[in-house]
């Protein structure tokens, strides 16, 4: 069995009349980046404070490592919010130190750590600088240090790429795989679908405070293919052929290129048979160029399990 | 505890390091100072235009009554009538015409003629010395001299002395209200400027966002807590700076200005300056020392949590204004209950019970100290200013927990009481 990091279980919270999570477990590997989807008000963020303990959970338990959750695993999880922002007239330095030492991490340690992520940014010069003086891109690099230089072993990013241009996202990217390859656990709340299938080993839906979908990415597409298939085909003798394939194949979608003379279908695998019975099918009718089972992806997933859940409840 | 220490530090430096904090804390002491020496001198120089008044007297009584001032010089005219001289007068310009006529019944009749409208000080010395001349003029006529009648008259003065045997004078009156009366307006003000700030400061770290930042380390109480010590010791660090500047700049200007004895002082012969020390110095100093001290942190603090939980409960600060009426009423009543009550009755049942009551009690018993006051009052007053501090900072830190993390909607009353139970 792995090792898990952070076990939530049967975890429930409600403001007022409004329930926020509804009995919500999944558990977390060591060493994995974990991505925590869903739409806004589904959820996540409320999960996310009562993991960082900012508010406690009606009823369930939360397990760090294996034990509850305490103030003492405060050190041990780095936290960059959605929400984001720091004092804008006190100095870059200052305020990095500040927030490490809130952290408990001493003075002179927290001083090696800073020098340590400004000068791999080259941001050595920001010391003295304030925030108010920084571009909004920059004030995140900031942010991204505050969250990464006490070295939790659970790093909490929500949102984390909102705000940053393509070229500081990746080098933020890559700066959170050298975490992950550093034995860090991760988890990743975002919208930003084309990350999740670039980062992400485990994912979890959250939909309406409750958890619909959760477990390997490859696992989760696997079981959300639908067995279609998408096919190049020269085809032999065209009106023959296509009415030939029409009786013994399901085509969702025919397009035509006439100057290649190339058929591009969509096609339903039916019930009982496998793939190699519509190749060997599809080769009767003519040469093929493509053939390739399609893979729903994250984005894909997203929309159909929430509209799922949607249909379910309603 | 550490951590605390580290917030404190930061709210402190954060205070301090201010610009508008730097401005007020080196200007004001300096605008103060030279306003002060801007209205002596401008008093100044508005006593010293002469005043050039007219006396229009047929039995030539006033010249033995009336002689020329610093600030006035009487003309004494010699005209046939009343409406000659007010002729004269009006033609020359002159500041105004005072006629006598002496009716059958000794006393006197005068009138004030001027288009100007003269001080209440000038009137009433004309009316004193007018007086004082009849009355001498009567002794007289009684074959009493009225040098001897003087010296004779100022025999009695009453001691007021306490049952226990502490002697008191009308100075040491004044001097207790002035000395509770200051303490009790500086901890008023100092809760509502400093109250303030934390709640700017709240504000500040919400609209900022970087509030789920800090309490994902530490826990919101400690931070609430951390910026009220921090933002009271910027206070007392302000407060500090002040008295020496003040002191060294009045010192400073006091050499450069010579000031007139303001007359009330010496002619009045109230004024006495052993008395005074003696009456400062029997004043229970340690205990208001120690009083103030007890009362500023309770009631700074009682006061600043409330602030950081409005500050928390808004997104800016033009939201503040329905909650924060609620909290000057008290700070309000306790001066005018002071300045009114206190000083007319300090043990009466209406200062007595302010003076408990632990919203207007930093104010009130403060003013009633130098008073005497009994010590099962102060204690009770101080226990449950102490209690209701405690109660109400964790009220304020729990809707500050949840204020903090809510945007885009002013809270109503009825919200702030659910947060309580979150």
């Amino acid at each position: 069995m792995e090792n898990k990091v952070l076990e939530v279980k049967n975890v429930s919270k409600s403001y007022d009349n409004y329930l926020a999570l509804n009995n919500v477990s999944l558990s977390i590997n060591q060493g994995t980046i974990f991505g925590l989807l869903g739409p806004n008000g589904a959820g996540k963020t409320s999960l996310i404070r009562i993991i960082n303990q900012i508010t406690m959970p009606d009823s369930g338990t939360i397990l760090f490592n294996g034990k509850p959750l305490s103030q003492s695993h405060i050190k041990q999880i780095g936290y960059l919010p959605e929400e984001r922002g720091l004092y804008k007239s006190m100095k870059v330095g200052e305020q990095v130190l500040y927030l490490a030492r809130l952290k408990g991490i001493e003075k002179s340690e927290a001083k090696t750590k800073i020098d340590f992520w400004f000068k791999k940014f080259g941001i050595e010069s920001w010391w003295n600088k304030k925030i108010e003086e920084l571009s909004k891109g920059m004030a995140q690099k900031i942010q991204f240090i505050v969250t990464v230089l006490h070295e939790p072993k659970l790093l909490i990013f929500d949102e984390p790429f909102s705000g940053f241009d393509p070229i500081n996202a990746e080098i933020i990217k890559n700066e959170i795989l050298l975490l992950k390859e550093k034995g860090a656990t991760i988890i990743f709340s975002t919208h930003r679908m084309e990350s999740v299938e670039e980062l992400c080993d485990d994912i979890a839906l959250m939909n309406k405070s409750n958890l619909i979908l959760n477990g390997n990415l490859s696992a989760v597409k696997e079981s959300f293919k639908q067995n279609i298939f998408e096919v190049k085909l020269k085809i032999f003798e065209e009106h023959k052929s296509i009415e030939a394939i029409h009786k013994k194949i399901d085509i969702i979608e025919n397009i035509f290129d006439p100057i290649k003379n190339i058929n591009s279908f969509k096609i339903q695998l039916a019930q009982g048979k496998t793939a190699n019975d519509l190749l060997s099918e599809l080769s009767k009718a003519g040469s093929i160029i493509l053939f390739k089972e399609l893979i729903p992806s994250v984005n894909d997933i997203f929309i159909h399990a929430v509209k799922m859940d949607s249909y379910a409840i309603a | 505890m550490q951590l605390l220490k580290i917030i404190i530090n930061r709210e402190f430096k954060a205070r301090v390091r201010n610009k508008s904090f730097v401005v007020m804390t080196f200007m004001s002491p300096l605008l103060a100072v030279f306003m002060l020496f801007l209205i002596t001198y401008l008093s100044k120089v508005n006593t010293e235009e002469k005043k050039e008044i007219a006396v229009y007297d047929p039995t030539d009584k006033l010249q033995e009554i009336l002689f020329d001032t610093q600030k006035v010089t009487y003309h004494f005219l010699d005209k046939a009538s009343l409406e000659q001289s007010k002729d004269w007068v009006v033609s020359k310009k002159l500041f105004g015409l005072i006629y006598f006529a002496e009716n059958t019944e000794s006393k006197p009749q005068i009138t004030f003629y001027t288009d100007n409208s003269p001080g209440p000080t000038l009137v009433s010395d004309i009316e004193s010395k007018v007086n004082e001349y009849y009355w001498r003029q009567d002794l007289k006529s009684q074959g009493i001299d009225p040098e001897l009648f003087k010296k004779k008259q100022n025999g009695a003065v009453i001691d007021l002395q306490s049952f226990s045997g502490k002697k008191t004078s009308k100075t040491a009156t004044y001097v207790k209200m002035f000395f509770g009366g200051t303490s009790g307006y500086l901890i008023m003000m100092f809760i509502v400027i400093y109250g303030n700030m934390v709640m700017r400061s709240v504000i500040e770290e919400k609209t900022n966002r970087i509030i789920e930042i800090i309490i994902s380390s530490v826990k919101p109480f400690y931070l609430m807590l951390g910026k009220i010590i921090g933002t009271s010791l910027a206070g007392l660090l302000q407060f500090t700076i002040w008295i020496v500047l003040g002191f060294i700049l009045t010192q400073i200007l006091g050499a450069f200005f010579t000031f007139d004895e303001p007359q009330t002082m010496t002619s009045a012969g109230s004024f006495d300056l052993p008395i005074l020390i003696q009456s400062i110095a029997e004043l229970p100093l340690a205990l208001m020392i120690v009083s103030f001290f007890l009362y500023f942190i309770g009631g700074y603090f009682l006061y600043s949590a409330i602030y950081a939980a409005i500050g928390a409960s808004v997104d800016n600060e033009t939201d503040t204004q329905q909650f924060l009426l609620p909290i000057l009423l008290p700070l309000i009543l306790g001066v005018y209950v002071g300045f009114v009550t206190v000083f007319d009755n300090p043990h009466g049942s209406v200062a007595t019970l302010f003076s408990i009551f632990p919203l207007t009690s930093p104010i009130v018993m403060l003013m009633r100290i130098p008073f005497g006051v009994p010590w099962w009052q102060l204690a009770a007053s101080l226990i449950l200013l102490f209690v209701s501090f405690v109660v109400v900072v964790w009220f304020a830190g729990k809707i500050y927990r949840v204020g903090i993390l809510m945007y885009g909607k002013k809270p109503t009353y009825k919200e702030l009481y659910k947060w309580l139970k979150y």
